[in-house]
């Protein structure tokens, strides 16, 4: 079993690396992202301000303050303050005020821009009567906290396209008919695709880490060991679901439908390029079923919060139990042919 | 010799058709068995069943007395109608891909070599003509040493030098007593390479047996076959069987010298005359009434 395991796994590597072009662009794509919306979310790239109010109830009393009467900004309640500080410092938020107070409060992020635009609109509303704050400890700049974001991303594409368009494809054309008229089995095959698969974004996303940090030099406070557990049972978990996309589908536009339609509410929802702070409630426990959102969690707790494994066993232990369940519903399923 | 696979009343229906309807027989262990037929004709169809690709509607299939099963997996070979093969592998890697599959196998620089495969190792396995990617797939057929090797109409599109040099792989490996099945619609071809055959058409077998011995039973004449312009009297004033084609005419008849005599005698020219016995095609068209469709 373990030769035929490592037969498959040996050929499917060679035919992903001889494919320049796709190998070129999973390289090229993060790098290209990390730098390129590291400049653009440096500057004035947004419009909208998301600024925390520190209170118990959840509807915001807008005769508060007059503050909480300015347009284009999105106010949003929180209840604990070191949690709140904790997410201003991960530029989670823009701005946390406590209008309650007396005199009132508000807090900023140093190194935000949308921070020092938000005091500057404090100062024109006139609402002087504010205290200034900053975040204590060492503040996370945007391409910190954008990072895990962009290389997640990477990896989730190249999980479920690299696996499920990959199986569609053989099966249209018939390679898995021929793989069935000898001795593999089902289950050795899947396992093949997800080493396969696994072995090399995990050294790709590798390089692509060391690449940037050499030229962005960003912040990685955390177990390189946990980062390593988390990211291998991301990436399993996104190849389990690429997989139970093409258990029994012949066609790659269809494939391909499915997988994008998988796909873009990650890369939206998943907390990639922006914090879904604010949003509502649904869209929060939605996003935080999703195996990347998961991913990403965990990433920048440890990378930015110098978290351990054991304080992302939450996540951890629930990428895991998506992935036994997918892989298990996947082997089901699976087939070698068309029914 | 035994029965090595053993077909009883196999039945392939889809929606609306039935693809093989009921067919049985036996294949001899290192023997080469051949089905022959149209395209359509369920060759294909029943040749897969019998390999575990397909399910059957009913009917029952016998590898040494067994059902089919995990033996059978690593004792047979198989070559498709068409087979895609991994992307970006060279003809050597392709090799060692399937040769991975099998704890016990054929020496690969063996089986390279008497593939003619030598000189493509390193070539990209989707850069082969077609005859070289046949002898590709045949190769990859044999990484087990099959004990049973299935081919699937495996000479289709080759040139005629191509098949011929296929033929002459094949009867190397029937000399190594592999029990080989083989699916063709060039009856050529089976005469030469089958030791039984079974002719298949609309999904039945409507005769089964050594191709000399099915010719025998069904045919008696010879064929005289003369140029049409020579041919320059009344069919109906001949005492034998014509049947008049495009550009010549084919008079079955049970004497040879008696017919030159008669034609000779009514002024025919026998200088481009041709005669050749009965063979498979005449038996198709002979048990279908129809001409054989490629």
């Amino acid at each position: 079993m373990i030769a035929r395991i490592l037969a498959i796994l040996h050929a499917r590597n060679i035919e992903f690396l001889r494919d320049r072009s796709a190998l070129g662009w999973n390289i090229l794509l993060p790098v290209l992202l990390v730098v390129g919306m590291g400049v653009i979310f440096s500057g004035d790239g947004r419009s909208m301000f998301k600024v925390a109010v520190l209170q118990q109830s959840q509807g915001i009393d807008l005769t508060a303050h007059r503050f909480l009467q300015t347009r284009f900004i999105d106010f949003y309640a929180v209840g604990d303050l070191d949690d709140a500080l904790a997410k201003l410092s991960r530029h989670q938020m823009d701005m946390l005020i406590s209008p309650a107070d007396q005199p009132p409060q508000y807090w900023v992020n140093e190194s935000s821009p949308k921070g020092y635009m938000l005091e500057k609109l404090i100062a024109g509303t006139g609402s002087s009567d504010f205290i200034r704050g900053t975040v204590s400890g060492s503040a996370v700049r945007y391409v910190d906290w954008l990072l895990p974001g962009i290389l997640g991303m990477n990896m989730m594409f190249s999980c479920l396209f690299g696996v499920g368009y990959v199986v569609v494809r053989y099966r249209k054309n018939g390679f898995l008919k021929r793989l069935k008229a000898t001795p593999l089995t089902p289950f050795e095959f899947l396992t093949a695709q997800v080493l396969s698969r696994l072995v090399l974004i995990m050294g790709l996303t590798a390089m692509v880490f060391a690449g940037t940090s050499y030229l962005i030099d960003f912040k990685m406070s955390g177990s390189y060991l946990a980062l390593f557990v988390v990211a291998t049972l991301g990436a399993t978990c996104l190849i389990s679901t690429g997989l139970l996309v093409a258990v029994r589908t012949a066609s790659e536009e269809l494939a391909g439908g499915l997988l994008n339609m998988i796909s873009w509410p990650m890369m939206l929802l998943s907390g990639v390029w922006f914090s879904l702070e604010g949003t509502p409630q649904y869209v929060q426990d939605i996003a935080g079923l999703f195996p990347l959102t998961l991913l990403l969690d965990a990433a920048r707790h440890i990378m930015l919060d110098g978290a351990g494994l054991a304080e992302v066993m939450p996540q951890v232990t629930q990428l895991a139990a998506m992935t036994i369940v997918l892989l298990a519903i996947g082997a089901w399923l699976f087939r070698w042919q068309e029914d | 010799m035994s029965a090595v696979l053993e077909v009883h009343n196999l039945v392939k229906e889809y929606p609306g058709v039935t693809a093989v309807a009921g067919i049985s027989f036996s294949v001899e262990e290192g023997s080469c068995f051949g089905m022959l037929g149209p395209n359509g004709a369920g060759k294909t169809t029943a040749v897969e069943i019998m390999e575990g690709i397909q399910s059957a509607s009913s009917g029952e299939i016998l590898y040494r007395g067994k059902p089919i099963g995990a033996d059978f997996r690593n004792e047979a070979g198989m070559q498709f109608q068409s087979t895609a093969l991994q992307d970006h592998l060279t003809v050597r890697e392709s090799l060692q891909l399937f040769r991975g599959f099998y704890k016990h196998g054929a020496d690969l620089d063996e089986l390279i070599e008497s593939c003619s495969l030598e000189q493509l190792l390193s070539r990209d396995n989707r850069k082969l003509s077609g005859g070289q990617r046949q002898r590709l797939l045949l190769a990859i057929a044999l990484v087990n040493d099959p004990k049973i090797l299935f081919l699937d109409e495996p000479t289709t599109g080759l040139d005629p030098q191509a098949r011929r040099n296929f033929w002459d792989l094949i009867e190397k490996i029937k000399k190594r007593r592999t029990t080989v099945l083989l699916t063709t619609h060039y009856m050529d071809e089976a005469y030469i390479l089958c030791d039984t055959i079974a002719i298949m058409d609309h999904g039945k077998i409507i005769a089964h047996g050594s191709p000399e011995s099915l010719l025998k039973e069904h045919f008696s004449d010879v064929i005289i076959e003369l140029p049409r312009e020579d041919f320059t009297v009344s069919p109906t004033s001949l005492p034998w069987t014509v049947h008049e084609k495009i550009d010549s005419v084919e008079i079955s008849v049970a004497s040879v010298s008696e017919t030159l005599a008669k034609l000779l005698e009514l002024g025919v020219s026998i200088d481009r005359i041709k005669i050749r016995p009965r063979n498979l095609e005449d038996l198709f068209l002979e048990l279908t009434g129809t001409e054989l469709r490629a």
